[in-house]
């Protein structure tokens, strides 16, 4: 009996350990993952991701650590759940410029709205008189591949005056940049009459940041009243806060800390198609292309030479062209950043649409605010530049159209 | 002196079960021998804190006791795993004193994955002035649910503790208090109750690097045994009925103010509350299946200028089910006893609606729990478990999922 017992209990232990990879939850597919390093990284530069990736995910600020005084969220990864697109919930408030001149605004709290704050502060409302805009956060996705194009290539398929007659335009945001910013070879300095010299703003939904350095290092303070040494001032609102700050010495985060974020999103994976091969897909493009979607939305890139080597020579396909169009009076908030118009947007990139419902809880909120439900309607909402090739759309069957979806979807 | 220490140690050394079985589930507070045996004394959740196997020394009147659990487990999240631990959870040691027949002290002191915590989880002297009159002061044991006042390892046949009794219910929960409790015995019934006023909960449920409402927060404020956050005392009451052959169930309260409001005499902000409720039920089925449960609410008033990230409300439970399967000699322990354990969990850290969009927040977790677990004893068992978890997030995206494998034991001394 006991030989029997013993010969039980040890063929249950291998039959446990021999089933234990069916019992353990493998990885999601490839095709849907949006966070993850891009390509292979040395282990130097995976530490950094790691060091980035624990910085933007897993950091919540809290009062203590110099979160506020007033703030949108308590961690970059509260806005970007597995780096996607964001929801209405996490939806952030900028107000106060109603054109290129600048914000008049920025002593009432301008630019951002921080509609929360820490204890014995109040958080800001939008000052009577301000026009704003819902920013609804993008997927991170890719963004080290935008941020190595160069200047040139961006500004090549420019065309304000629309000297092509095809009714689009496609302006740079020329940028006032902050004065931490370091221009890599690739940054060209615009000059205009009358100005310093300005450069040419692509990430954000106005094109108002331009690198990702600039971008985290605004996002750090607008959205999380968190100083950094390239921006050690607390977000302050006379009207709510006096001149008390959240009392925490900055800056309360290391300019390494703001590196390391910054070096995580410059190596996070781009979206891999899905069912690229279908012919549906394949037709779907056909039609993006036919219709004149890929006029604004650019199909392909390749990056020039980079100094992270897996961002070097990539040829990849993000479908934006980093450019502002101008987006008709349905998406005119009254409200702009930079030398952008109320009425103008930067193309996003359309790279992971498809994946949006695994970000968004299972839905999908499109366009910069998130007011359309689906790619069918944030179509249909393009207008002004973009209004003949609305209309090319609408006026394809409802086969095409499903093909075209259906493209769209597999991105 | 040798033989001292062998006489002395009777309880702990000496397989008191060996012919009556009856004492494995006195200890547990398990009614299953009821039905065989005389009148058994029925036990109580409330009554873990002293429903312990201590050592006593010859005619001294201090008892000693203690228990163990270590166990390795090997999980993976999604297909990433950080390999296999080894973790030495606690140890956690109890002094009891009977310094007259109706005055007692207890005192329990655990060190928690070595001595990365050490905290005196339990000291409270009790004077009985009546069965149903008993006065307890000190550190105690918040009776809400059934978990925080019963909680040693040895007595449970999973690994983890519940997520609910830990997460909601900042299980083990203890503070500086004083209270009453009381029984009444009516043939096959049992009634109790107990009400304590103690120091509470700090401001730290809402401000944590947890990113959510999280009670457990609270603990790092080691200033609670000294003083109170906020000078308004913290209330804590349950009654609890047992049946014979029927089994227990028990209501339970908890609540106080949590921030604040107001310093050198100026309102700094209005009162705000935190409350929880726990209903726990244990039973013994005919077949011998042991049922556990416990499901608790809580509702924390958290300021408006605070993200919704913050559940104002949540709520989360647990049910184990126990089967003996083998209860017989088995490599010559003679009343060995092999179960079969499933723990069913779920947890909800944020009741309620976006107001953006009017959809349910979600932030909450799931989780399957199969085990095996072999007790050579009463007081020892090695446990085997599985366990699979769902967590979704505050907006409903697809799942985190994690599983895997642990194995441990856990022992009193």
């Amino acid at each position: 009996m006991k030989t029997i017992s013993v010969l039980l209990i040890l063929s249950s232990l291998f039959w446990l350990v021999s089933a234990c990879d069916a019992l353990l939850p493998g990885t999601p597919a490839d095709d849907q993952l949006l966070d993850g390093p891009i390509g292979d990284l040395t282990p130097e530069q995976n530490a950094q991701f790691l060091r980035g990736d624990v910085a933007f995910n897993n950091e919540v600020f809290t009062a203590a650590t110099g979160l506020g005084p007033t703030f949108v969220a308590t961690s970059c990864g509260s806005c970007h759940a597995g780096d996607g697109k964001g929801h209405p919930f996490t939806t952030l408030t900028r107000f106060g410029q109603i054109d290129e001149t600048g914000n008049t605004f920025m002593q009432m709290g301008g630019p951002q709205l921080q509609n929360r704050a820490i204890g014995g502060h109040s958080p800001e409302t939008i000052p009577a008189g301000a026009t704003f805009s819902r920013f609804t956060p993008p997927a991170n996705t890719g963004l080290g591949l935008l941020g190595a194009l160069s200047d040139e290539q961006i500004l090549a398929n420019a065309d304000p005056d629309d000297k092509d007659s095809d009714g689009i335009s496609g302006v740079p945001n020329l940028i006032d940049a902050p004065a931490y910013f370091q221009p890599q070879w690739f940054h060209k300095p615009q000059t205009t009459v009358g100005h310093t010299p300005r450069y040419v703003g692509r990430f954000g939904k106005k094109a108002a940041a331009v690198d990702l350095q600039h971008q985290t290092v605004n996002a750090y303070k607008q959205d999380m009243g968190i100083t950094s040494p390239f921006d050690p001032v607390d977000p302050i609102n006379y009207a709510v806060s006096g001149q008390a700050g959240d009392g925490v010495p900055d800056p309360e985060v290391p300019g390494s800390r703001v590196n390391d974020v910054v070096f995580y999103l410059r190596t996070l994976r781009v979206p891999v198609q899905r069912n690229a091969a279908d012919a549906n897909v394949i037709a779907g493009k056909q039609l993006f292309v036919q219709v004149g979607c890929a006029k604004c939305h650019t199909p392909e890139w390749t990056t020039p030479q980079s100094d992270v080597a897996v961002l070097s020579k990539k040829t990849f396909a993000p479908y934006t062209d980093l450019l502002l169009h101008d987006m008709g009076k349905g998406l005119d908030d009254g409200y702009t950043e930079g030398t952008a118009k109320t009425a103008e947007w930067r193309t996003p990139p359309l790279w992971g649409l498809g994946l949006s419902k695994n970000s968004q809880g299972g839905q999908e909120y499109l366009l910069h605010d998130g007011r359309a439900r689906s790619v069918d309607e944030a179509i249909r909402l393009h207008a002004g530049e973009a209004a003949k090739t609305t209309e090319r759309y609408i006026q394809l069957g409802a086969d095409d159209r499903s093909k075209l979806l259906q493209f769209l979807n597999s991105l | 002196m040798v033989g001292l220490l062998v006489w002395t140690t009777s309880w702990a050394q000496t397989d008191t079960t060996k012919s009556n079985p009856a004492a494995f589930d006195q200890l547990f507070g398990r009614d299953t021998t009821l039905r065989t045996a005389k009148d058994v004394q029925l036990k109580l959740n409330m009554d873990a804190t002293y429903d312990r196997p201590f050592l006593s020394v010859g005619k001294s009147p201090v008892s000693v006791g203690g228990y163990l659990e270590a166990n390795t487990q090997y999980m993976q999240t999604d297909g990433v795993t950080e390999g296999l631990s080894f973790q030495m959870r606690r140890m956690t040691i109890f002094l009891a004193s009977t310094i007259n027949r109706r005055i007692k002290f207890l005192t329990e002191l655990e060190f928690e994955d070595g001595t990365k915590e050490i905290n005196i989880e339990f000291a409270a002297l009790d004077i009985e002035l009546n069965p149903m009159l008993n006065l307890r002061g000190g550190i105690i044991m918040n009776p809400i649910g059934s978990f925080n006042q019963n909680h040693d390892g040895p007595k449970w046949e999973f690994i983890d503790r519940p997520l609910s009794s830990t997460t909601i219910i900042p299980s083990t929960w203890s503070n500086v208090g004083f209270g009453i409790y009381g029984k009444v015995y009516r043939r096959n019934w049992v009634w109790a109750y107990e009400g304590y006023v103690t120091n509470g909960f700090d401001d730290r449920i809402i401000v944590n690097g947890e990113n959510r409402t999280w009670l457990p927060a609270t603990k790092a404020n080691e200033d609670r045994f000294e003083e109170s956050f906020n000078g308004v005392p913290m209330v804590t009451l349950k009654t609890a009925l047992k049946r014979r052959r029927v089994g227990e169930i028990g209501i339970s309260w908890m609540g106080g103010v949590f921030n604040k409001f107001q310093d050198d005499g100026l309102v700094l902000d209005k009162r705000r509350r935190v409350d929880v409720w726990a209903l726990d039920f244990n039973t013994v089925l005919p077949t011998k299946t042991v049922l556990n449960g416990e499901w608790c609410w809580a509702s924390v008033d958290v300021p408006t200028t605070f993200s919704q990230q913050f559940g104002r409300m949540q709520q989360g439970g647990w049910l184990d089910v126990v089967h003996p399967i083998v209860r017989r000699r088995v490599f010559g322990w003679n009343t060995a006893v092999l179960n079969l354990a499933l723990r069913v969990e779920r947890v909800d850290y944020n009741v309620g609606k976006f107001t953006e969009t009017s959809d349910p927040i979600f932030d909450e977790l799931w989780s399957v729990v199969p085990g095996i677990s072999f007790r050579p004893s009463p007081t020892t068992v090695i446990r085997a478990n599985y366990r699979y978890l769902w967590h979704t997030d505050l907006l409903g995206n697809p799942p985190a999922r994690t599983a895997g494998f642990q194995f441990g034991f856990s022992t009193y001394f």
